[in-house]
């Protein structure tokens, strides 16, 4: 897993609520069987003209200035709907490092974390004034995850919560996997007792 | 002390919850699909780790299959879609995970599988990387949609790593007017809480209304919790409960049934156990709903009418309102059943089992489907399928001139062939009107069944209330 320190970088708004992760990545693109491949279609209903592929000039990635964006910046229950990891891969292969909103989808928020992308919730009227505050190419975020917090580049600062076992998981690139196997008596001295509790569920 | 139904589930599955730490949860059952599994088990591949019980994983193959009569791999709508199907067939056979195949006689969209074969029992963890696990939820049971990455953490180790969510109960009273149904509750409940008032929560369904609900009504309900952005969605398990799942093929049978079914007696959210939010609802006087916009929030009465964005004050309400129907093609201030359809899709894990195309089939009964309406009628399993032929009601359907399909997830997903073209607006029984989910451009209303079969002979949106 790669590790968040700390983290600069060119902030994008995408003004909406409700943002869901057919949004992020519409179905017909889930396809393939590999982690990678999706970046190309990162908000394709919305990034791409009818055809497929012209950029639509309307959409704000595609504006002068957000070419190298590496911050979203969004409304409300942001990655909201569908479970698919697709979404949060698609994020980090466009360049995502950090999403910032004033909530998150609680399957979208757990996949972030597995998928190396920081999600922050700072509160609505912190999000707005960041919002209002992006202009394309000069607006960029420092976010620093040991002090929880992120710096605009006039110096104002907003501090976040965030759970510390995920923090400090993330801050070391562990593996959530490895360490739940490192557990692994544990698990199984559960099963011994739960066959005998309820023996139904271990035909 | 007494414990919510949710609280003593959790209690059971925990192996290990220390200070500092995201607590260890036991997973009981795994279902899983090829859309959101091939990256889970290359990732085992990589590890060199086997599944760690292999007995409680349950593979489907739901997304990407053609639901044409007869399908066969040949019709699987593209190369990539044939490679998540093949893949999926080797992952089961290389770690030794039963198979739902294509063709397997118990095929079937995994929400609908689960219950209607008894791999679904009250008291169970369930996980599947899939949002609306949360369907599992009616019988009693904690079931979450997960990630990729977490699928494969479930295979790798049993476990899930979950922050344990809090609790809210939301109280349904009153008695539905006939011919209002589960969905409509269901919508009627994120269009007065929101489609984020769930987060960070389970959410048990409880009151008089939803006790009289069927556990098929039930599953309905539980699906569409995560539309209100839950964790999960529960109803406490009662008698009705325990006669659903008696004699089902991988239930307990005899008297370890009779003792598991002890046991689900006991999970109800005992008296004065104290949930962290709570909402009522009474839908005594509930119509028939149909969504008008781009998020499940976006709901009308049948006998209503399309909003006005300039009655919002705030403006990026107003914003998001002139947003969706722009997209959505509609005026504000239209009659909800002036809005005519071209196309009407009855299925999804939301609405595809046998009540639901029982209700469905009586509005089409000796009626036909309107002049330029394409009404599909896609049943969520192999085993519904074959009920409803014996019912007769694949008859009623064809007579109506509906089409009538194999199982799978189709048009609700618009992977597998099954799609709208670019502004083509459907009334349809899934689950997600988001833009552009049943295809680029498409149009989608929610509505329960019984709204999609009327809707289909009237052309326009129906209220079955009429009929």
């Amino acid at each position: 897993m790669e590790k968040f320190i700390t983290h600069d970088g060119i902030a994008v708004p995408l003004a909406r609520t409700n943002v869901n992760t057919d949004d992020i990545i519409p179905a017909r693109f889930l396809k393939s069987v590999r982690r990678t491949g999706f970046g190309i279609s990162l908000f394709a209903n919305w990034r791409y003209l009818e055809d497929g592929s012209t950029p639509d000039p309307n959409f704000v990635l595609n504006q002068p200035g957000y070419e190298d964006a590496s911050i979203l910046v969004a409304g409300e229950n942001f990655g909201c709907g569908s479970s698919r990891e697709h979404a949060p891969w698609a994020l980090r292969e466009y360049g995502f490092r950090c999403i910032i909103a004033p909530g998150f989808a609680d399957i979208f928020h757990n996949n972030c974390f597995n998928s190396s992308i920081l999600p922050i919730v700072l509160a609505s009227s912190e999000v707005d004034a960041l919002l209002g505050s992006l202009e394309p190419g000069a607006s960029t975020l420092h976010i620093d995850l040991p002090e929880q917090s992120v710096t605009t580049g006039d110096g104002s600062t907003f501090r976040f919560e965030i759970d510390p076992f995920k923090k400090n998981s993330v801050m070391e690139g562990l593996d959530n996997i490895g360490w739940s196997l490192s557990h692994k008596d544990e698990i199984l001295a559960y099963e011994k007792r739960r066959r005998q509790e309820v023996p139904w569920l271990f035909p | 002390m007494p414990r919510t139904m949710f609280e003593k589930i959790w209690d059971a599955h925990v192996v290990r919850d220390e200070p500092g730490e995201v607590p260890m949860l036991y997973i009981d059952r795994h279902l899983t699909h090829e859309a959101t599994s091939p990256q889970a088990f290359a990732g085992l591949r990589a590890r060199k780790l086997p599944v760690h019980r292999p007995d409680s994983v349950v593979a489907v193959i739901d997304h990407n299959v053609p639901t044409v009569p007869g399908r066969r791999l040949i019709d699987v709508v593209d190369d990539q879609s044939v490679m998540c199907i093949e893949t999926m067939e080797e992952n089961a056979r290389d770690f030794g995970v039963k198979l739902l195949d294509m063709n397997d006689a118990d095929q079937g969209i995994v929400h609908v599988v689960g219950p209607e074969l008894g791999l679904s029992l009250p008291g169970m963890t369930v996980v599947c990387g899939d949002s609306h696990t949360s369907t599992h939820g009616a019988l009693g049971i904690f079931a979450v949609g997960i990630g990729t990455s977490e699928v494969e953490h479930v295979l790798a180790t049993q476990c899930l790593l979950q922050q344990k969510p809090r609790t809210m109960n939301i109280v349904v009273d009153g008695v539905l007017a006939p011919g209002v149904t589960a969905k409509d509750i269901a919508l009627a409940v994120i269009r007065k809480l929101g489609t984020d008032v769930g987060t960070h929560h389970v959410i048990e369904f409880s009151g008089s209304a939803v006790r009289s609900l069927t556990i098929e009504g039930r599953m309905t309900l539980c699906n569409m919790a995560i539309e209100a952005g839950a964790r999960a969605g529960m109803v406490a398990p009662d008698d009705v409960t325990i006669e659903y799942v008696r004699g089902r093929r991988f239930a307990p049978s005899g008297e370890l049934f009779e003792l598991a079914a002890a046991q689900w007696k006991q999970l109800a959210s005992d008296p004065g156990a104290r949930f962290d939010a709570e909402h009522h609802l009474d839908v005594g006087e509930l119509v028939p709903q149909v969504t008008w916009g781009t998020n499940p929030g976006m709901v009308a009465d049948v006998t209503g009418t399309v909003p006005d964005p300039a009655a919002e004050s705030d403006p990026a309400t107003r914003a998001g309102l002139e947003q969706a129907l722009e997209y959505m093609g509609l005026e504000p201030g239209q009659r909800i059943q002036d809005v005519g359809v071209d196309t009407v899709f009855i299925g999804s894990c939301t609405n595809s089992r046998l009540e639901d195309l029982r209700i469905a089939a009586g509005f089409a009964a000796g009626k036909r489907v309107a002049e330029g309406v394409r009404a599909i009628v896609v049943p969520g399993s192999m085993n519904v399928r074959r009920q409803a032929e014996e019912e007769g009601l694949a008859d009623i359907f064809r007579e109506a001139g509906f089409e009538w399909r194999e199982a799978g997830c189709s048009m609700c997903i618009a992977m597998n062939g099954d799609r709208l073209a670019p502004g083509e607006r459907c009334a349809s029984t899934s689950n997600r009107n988001f833009e552009g989910r049943q295809g680029r451009g498409g149009r989608t209303h929610l509505v329960s069944p019984g709204t999609a079969a009327a809707t289909a002979v009237a052309g326009r949106f129906a209220d079955v209330r009429d009929l």
